[in-house]
């Protein structure tokens, strides 16, 4: 084997890059990941990749905004100083509502972005692991694990055949540490 | 996904010859990659000499105390209050674009959701700092958080709006800030990967160290869309919480349950004047005729209607449940406003809100840009009149007559109300000149779909009805970034 770490077919069009996935699905080639400029739907699917749990996460996270919410505001209205507001009773439970909801909200929104961000290794300041700087702009990135393939030029042959505009076998895994 | 076409009777959303994912990086980060021009930096002069302006007014009225303020002891809110409002308002239409049409599934939004969610945010710090700035003490603006009786205070009493309308206001910022910033890291991706040297480092740090990986995209697209279905809710929540500032209170002209609705449609509809007064210039500015298009433009224009139908109903509602309530101060709040000294405020925010929007039932008047801008601003103004009308008219003449009186703003109301745009100018042109002004990333899904580009292919390799053909090259004659001459020969 060469020196190549992983081989990379860059397609210009996100339906040869789909077609490219099947293609190299059908002869057993291993996909490590694939950089794309923009969201392609049913690309989980293809690939075997489980819907993201992040919505349970973020449902758990607006709940604890709800009940830490009706804790904060009975203990401090009801249990530890109840007052005297017009003779109205302290545990006004309507009044509770909005700022119930407001913790709702914002416990469910930054619950799940942080979630999001810790699982997906995102924070200011980290290296980007890029492996293609065109992939954040206009090139769709297969990217193939150079030490699980046998035949390297099979797989060269395979990219170029599903419409890849250019094949590179990249030494590093990441380019953007330099 | 990518390849399915849309129907060939649905306008273009994105028009030009050869555009390509490239090309839609290029155009996007022209602003962001070059040297600002010259109108830039005339805009921006003279909006940071607004924001100095309001710098100066807030520390004079912080220094002094609200006695800086035209206030006086019967009216105790009046140009601050109308300013919070006003700006919250504007706030409203940058989330209704982002979360609501994108549940929804509205993909003209793609296009223009990104400077309306910044408009949103840097509407939001400019109503904040009236919150702060009204409170005559602001080293004391802790005082309506939870906290213990140590610092000073009681708990805060939750029975109040004011204080859900702290953790409204709060809940909102924060959400607007985090659903902007996630949708920003694709494309500060982008930047860092086409610069070099400190900008690279600097836009590095920003995208958290975004790769566009699978995974990543796809829990990037779960979050967008929790992130507007809990968006959805909230800003409803919010201005139905300003509202009930005024609704319960024991004042005539608040005290009414028609002020939840009646405030998000106004809400609504200041921030698309608003969108639309910002977005008709940047795009002649910054060349994104291609992106923003007549459409957004046409469709911006019915919202307006809409909405401004619906406070136009709210209005009418008003007079004729103070008239039909048979409650005497009702009643006179209500002739009072309409008749009293500051009748030309109430007729202006009629005129301007109700009567000069119904003109957008004109098509050629809905797609001329030069009317759809002079129409945002009256649109503007006249939101303004609103809150003015509603909160000064209620309270210059309350139950005691000996304590009637006029509210005239003083020179230091004025300078933070004019600063306050001049503070929002300048934030909103920062944002132009640094930050992507268009999501790149989600235009780019657009661009095989509904791109006049492939709907042309479409209708030249003839996989197209005739008469959809026909009339879809007709629905493009309001477009000012298209030629139809070049469909002629098909």
């Amino acid at each position: 084997m060469s020196k190549t770490k992983y081989i990379l077919g860059s397609f210009a069009d996100p339906d040869d890059m789909m077609h490219g996935i099947d293609k190299l699905q059908e002869n057993n080639v291993p996909i490590y990941d694939v950089f794309t400029p923009m969201p392609i739907h049913g690309i989980e699917d293809k690939l075997g990749i489980k819907r993201s749990r992040l919505p349970k996460a973020a449902f758990g996270f607006g709940l604890l905004g709800t009940l830490t919410a009706f804790t904060m505001l009975y203990y401090m209205l009801v249990y530890d100083w109840p007052m005297n507001i017009g003779g109205k009773p302290a545990f006004a439970a309507p009044d509770f509502i909005p700022v119930m909801f407001e913790l709702t909200v914002l416990f469910g929104a930054y619950g799940m972005v942080f979630t999001f961000i810790y699982k997906n290794h995102l924070f200011p300041g980290r290296a980007p692991r890029v492996m293609n700087l065109r992939a954040t702009n206009d090139r769709f990135i297969i990217a193939i694990d150079a030490q699980e393939v046998k035949d390297a030029k099979k797989v060269d042959s395979l990219l170029k055949g599903a419409g890849a505009v250019e094949v590179l076998h990249n030494d590093r895994k990441y380019v953007s540490y330099e | 996904m990518s390849s399915h076409h849309e129907s060939i009777l649905r306008e273009p959303l994105i028009t030009g010859e050869n555009i390509t994912y490239a090309k839609v990086t290029d155009d996007v980060l022209v602003p962001v990659e070059n040297k600002a021009n010259r109108a830039w930096w005339i805009g921006f002069t003279i909006a940071s000499l607004g924001a100095l302006m309001w710098v100066v007014a807030v520390s004079y009225t912080f220094w002094t105390g609200i006695g800086a303020w035209g206030l006086n002891k019967t009216v105790g809110w009046a140009w601050d209050i109308t300013g919070f409002v006003w700006w919250v308002g504007i706030g409203h239409a940058g989330t209704l674009i982002s979360a609501v049409l994108l549940l929804f599934r509205q993909n003209w939004r793609n296009s223009i959701n990104r400077s309306a969610e910044a408009m949103t945010i840097f509407a939001v710090i400019c109503a904040a700092t009236y919150v702060i700035s009204h409170m005559g003490r602001p080293w004391l603006a802790y005082w309506p958080l939870p906290l213990p009786n140590q610092f000073g205070s009681l708990w805060v009493n939750f029975n109040s709006p004011l204080v859900w309308d702290v953790f409204a206001i709060s809940t909102y910022f924060s959400v607007s800030l985090i659903f902007w910033y996630t949708g920003l890291l694709p494309d500060i991706a982008t930047i860092r990967d086409r610069a070099t040297g400190l900008r690279r480092k600097i836009y590095s740090v920003l995208s958290f160290g975004w790769n566009g990986s699978v995974k990543t995209w796809q829990r990037f697209e779960a979050v967008s869309l929790i992130l507007a279905g809990v968006s959805t809710p909230l800003v409803l929540s919010v201005h139905t919480i300003v509202s009930m500032d005024f609704a319960t209170s024991v004042i005539p002209g608040w005290h009414t349950t028609i002020f939840p609705p009646y405030f998000v449609a106004g809400a609504i509809f200041s921030g698309f004047a608003m969108v639309q007064t910002l977005l008709l210039i940047a795009r002649k500015v910054m060349n994104f005729e291609n992106y923003i298009t007549m459409f957004h433009i046409e469709s911006m224009n019915k919202i307006i209607i809409v909405t401004g139908s619906i406070v136009g109903v709210a209005y009418l509602t008003e007079l004729f449940i103070a008239w039909y309530s048979g409650a005497e101060y009702e009643q006179y709040a209500f002739l009072n406003r309409v008749s009293g000294p500051y009748w030309w405020a109430y007729w202006s925010m009629m005129t301007c809100n109700v009567i000069s929007p119904q003109l957008f039932w004109f098509k050629k008047i809905r797609t001329s840009i030069a009317a759809s801008w002079i129409l945002s601003i009256v649109v503007n103004i006249g939101m303004w009149f609103e809150r003015f009308v509603i909160i000064v008219t209620s309270l210059h003449r309350d139950y005691l007559p000996s304590s009637w009186v006029m509210f005239y703003p003083s020179v230091v109301d004025v300078c933070v109300f004019i600063g306050s745009i001049g503070l929002f100018f300048t934030l909103f042109l920062l944002f132009l000149r640094f930050l992507p002004a268009i999501a790149m990333a989600e235009v780019k899904l657009l661009v095989k779909t509904s791109s006049e580009q492939s709907k042309k292919a479409l209708i030249k390799a003839g996989k197209v009805d005739k008469e959809h053909a026909k009339f879809y090259v007709e629905s493009l004659d309001k477009y000012d970034s298209v030629n139809q001459a070049d469909y002629a020969k098909n």
